[in-house]
């Protein structure tokens, strides 16, 4: 069974005009960095793996993750992780809740749950911060948040849409290099966007260069 | 091992929600019916159709009778001229107030001074500006001995004057914090500080700048807002019934008159001036249309002359909008005072600015009897409330799930039920409810009060909704969340502010419903305002008083809890609070 993700013959149009074309596979741990400047449709390839693309779009071709044709699956369905350049913590919850929002429902046991969650905060350095409200958070300890988060969904590929570019440069080589290791280690094909080319470097994968 | 992939996959959640892509069109229903289904019943009597009074034949018969009566002429000048008038005066303070001011501190204190009053029900706050302006009012009384020499109240006609003044009066002091908050969602639209800063560079004045680069941008997005205070203040019957003229009164409180006569002859009469009224205010919405024709080519010529505005009328242009627009918001809130002094009053002699002492009697003895309108109030108000948030939330989130793209023609249909006057459906709606075996039932009023509560809490709420970042749904879902969860766990607690902002809204506009509740429940429904309006005749200050605070208090007191609750819910959470 072919593993990773694949994207076949995939190609996407807006009224009649082809945005992207695309066919690529990305093995488990690797990187593949989708480059261009903005407005090219970074974002919009991105959201037919998410399964988000906007009606007006028209999408042909196939989006495979580990073998299982994603078309049609509700986004929930995907086990797709996405990074933004916000991090997206939810504002009502606390560091805790945003980590648990992520976590399986069918880890029941309460205390399992708090525990799986302690440990993924000790993971990036974060002990004891489970309580804490997201918004008193410093940008790096935010993106290490929103990582482990969707690391607890066991998801099976990751996407990044300008991950890194809020951050500054050192923080920026930081967190980089953590979401990459991450990925290598737990063998998540990782599908970036950026304009930045010091992204595509860090991530050390083949480069596709759109526009 | 495809097979075995296929089972591990978590399964394709089921799509239960089989109600939702119909939520948009049942709101319309909701909001529409009532209106189109009551208009050809008021029409049907009009004609003189109506079996149940027997009226088998079509006749003209009652249109016959209504012109008839010697006051008409002068009852439709009045409803014409004031709803104009008071249109005009309220727009025109709005819009000065804005081109003065907006951006500035002061505008922030007008704004937090008047959004505050949009909530007073219309009815409290009529009884609050009689009272300012009677002759036994305040002004008279702070006026009295000493400018005036008079020692009794005066035998003058402030109030209730014959050419309705005092109505424009009281109209302009409501209107004006709606079309001001319109103006500011609009506003935040347009986005107008670059175009200013350039007609500025380019030497124009702040108000000309505004008013020449701005306006006609502001203009478009609040032309619907402004027609619905047009057809409200040629249509309104509880503030025409207590500032208005009475002989003749405004065309729509002489149709609720005929409408309560004893006689139910007077039924066909009634309907065919409630069509008349209808034909009224669209030849209103008509003559508007033809100003506003006017004056955008008045004003492309204005702007083609470029003229840059002198500093002297600018300055005198923006010190008056603020004292207009003072003025109104001081109106409604020493009105309201006025209410919480006669409400304690007990012996409060002509010309004593203030009562000899303060009782609690008062409250004593009409607290009691409030209990019974109060708690109908609260029912209706709360049912109508959720009803209108349900279909609401229901609708916006279809548009979200389905991807749905609201069309701008929907905004004229959310506007509709604002725009038709409600005397002209309201008469069908409660002939329909007679037949459904609904009438004079609170179900029948909730029914009605929904028609006026949805959009208010549909245009409250879909701005905010729409704006939530789509992105934190994208994070959700992909953290494994179904639509459900994340509508529950992630976008109804972030949005809870707006939400309760918006029931608030729907609740205040259901706290102040008269007309609706008093036809369709046929005036065996007593809530606060049918019941301070039925004051209104008896002079009963100390009454008026306890009844009017009783049903301000009952429309503000949502919007408290809308403020106070997501702070403490909220109290640790920094990127909750409002910006």
């Amino acid at each position: 069974m072919p593993e990773g993700l694949r994207l076949e013959q995939l190609s996407i149009a807006l009224e009649g005009a082809r945005l992207i074309a695309l066919d690529a596979a990305i093995a488990p741990g690797e990187v593949l960095t989708v480059m261009g400047p903005s407005g090219v449709g970074k974002s919009t390839l991105l959201a037919a793996i998410t399964g988000t693309l906007d009606p007006a779009f028209t999408m042909t071709g196939r989006i495979r993750l580990d073998g299982r044709d994603l078309s049609g699956l509700p986004t929930e369905a995907r086990r797709v992780g996405i990074l933004f350049q916000d991090e997206y913590l939810f504002p009502h919850l606390s560091v805790g809740a945003n980590l648990a929002f992520g976590l399986k429902p069918d880890i029941k046991d309460r205390r399992d749950r708090r525990a799986r969650i302690e440990a993924a905060l000790r993971e990036v350095g974060l002990s004891g911060f489970a309580d804490r409200d997201p918004a008193t958070l410093s940008g790096g300890q935010r993106a290490r948040v929103a990582l482990q988060r969707m690391l607890l969904s066991e998801p099976r590929a990751l996407l990044l849409d300008e991950a890194f570019s809020r951050l500054d440069s050192a923080l920026r080589a930081q967190v980089r290099a953590l979401v990459f290791q991450t990925a290598h280690r737990r063998a998540l094909p990782v599908l970036q966007v950026t304009h930045d080319r010091s992204d595509a470097e860090a991530a050390g994968g083949a480069v596709v260069d759109l526009g | 091992m495809r097979a075995a992939v296929s089972t591990t996959a978590p399964p394709r959640p089921a799509r239960r929600a089989r109600f939702l892509p119909w939520a948009p069109l049942l709101t319309l229903a909701v909001m529409l019916g009532p209106v189109l289904a009551g208009l050809l019943g008021t029409l049907a009597p009009a004609l003189g159709y109506l079996p149940a009074l027997g009226g088998q034949t079509v006749t003209l018969a009652a249109f016959e009778a209504l012109f008839a009566w010697p006051g008409l002429p002068r009852a439709m000048a009045l409803s014409l001229g004031v709803g104009l008038v008071a249109t005009g005066i309220s727009l025109a303070i709005v819009v000065l107030i804005c081109a003065g001011w907006a951006g500035t501190r002061t505008f922030g204190m007008v704004e937090r001074l008047l959004s505050p009053l949009l909530s007073v029900p219309h009815a409290a706050a009529a009884f609050g500006l009689a009272f300012l302006i009677a002759p036994s009012g305040w002004i008279a009384r702070a006026l009295s001995p000493w400018l005036t020499g008079w020692e009794r109240p005066p035998d003058l006609l402030i109030l209730q004057d014959p050419a309705g003044l005092s109505l424009v009066f009281g109209l302009v002091a409501k209107e004006v914090p709606f079309l001001l908050l319109m103006t500011l969602a609009a506003l935040t639209q347009v986005r107008p500080g670059q175009s200013l800063r350039v007609a500025q560079a380019l030497g124009y004045g702040r108000v000309t700048g505004w008013l020449k680069v701005v306006f006609p941008l502001v203009y478009r997005q609040i032309r619907l807002p402004a027609f619905a205070v047009l057809a409200f203040s040629m249509s309104v019957v509880d503030v025409a019934i207590i500032l208005g003229p009475n002989t003749p009164p405004t065309l729509a409180v002489q149709v609720v008159r005929w409408m309560s006569d004893p006689d139910l002859a007077f039924r066909f009469q009634a309907a065919a001036g409630a069509v008349l009224q209808l034909g009224l205010v669209l030849l209103g919405l008509g003559l508007w249309r033809l100003m506003e024709l006017v004056v955008s080519r008045a004003g492309r010529a204005w702007v083609v002359r470029g003229g840059r505005g002198r500093s002297r009328t600018e300055q005198a242009l923006r010190a008056g909008a603020l004292v207009l627009g003072a003025l109104a918001a001081l109106a409604v809130i020493a009105g309201l005072a006025g209410q919480v002094v006669w409400s304690f009053a007990g012996l409060w002699q002509f010309p004593d600015l203030l009562p000899e002492g303060f009782t609690l009697r008062n409250w004593g003895r009409h607290g009691p009897r409030l209990a019974g309108p109060v708690t109908e109030t609260l029912l209706i108000a709360g049912a109508a409330t959720g009803l209108a948030l349900l279909l609401t939330l229901a609708s916006l989130e279809a548009e979200h799930r389905h991807g749905l793209r609201p069309a701008t023609r929907a905004l004229w249909l959310l506007y509709l039920p604002l725009i038709v006057p409600q005397v002209a459906f309201l008469m069908g709606f409660q002939t329909f409810s007679i037949l459904a075996g609904l009438d004079g039932g609170r179900a029948a009023v909730i029914l009605a009060h929904l028609v006026f509560v949805l959009p208010y809490v549909f245009l409250s709420l879909s701005d905010p909704w729409r704006a939530w970042d789509a992105r934190q749904d994208t994070i959700a879902r992909a953290l494994g969340a179904g639509p459900d969860r994340v509508l529950w766990a992630v976008r109804l607690p972030m949005l809870l502010r707006p939400v309760l902002i918006a029931a608030a809204v729907g609740f205040a506009v259901s706290v102040g419903q008269y007309l609706p509740t008093l036809l369709v429940g046929a005036g065996r429904v007593a809530t606060l305002t049918t019941e301070a309006v039925a004051l209104a005749s008896g002079g009963d200050r100390r009454a008026i008083g306890v009844y009017a605070l009783a049903q301000t208090a009952a429309a503000f007191a949502p919007f408290a809890l809308g403020v106070v609750l997501p702070r403490l819910l909220w109290r640790n959470r920094k990127g909750m609070r409002d910006a």
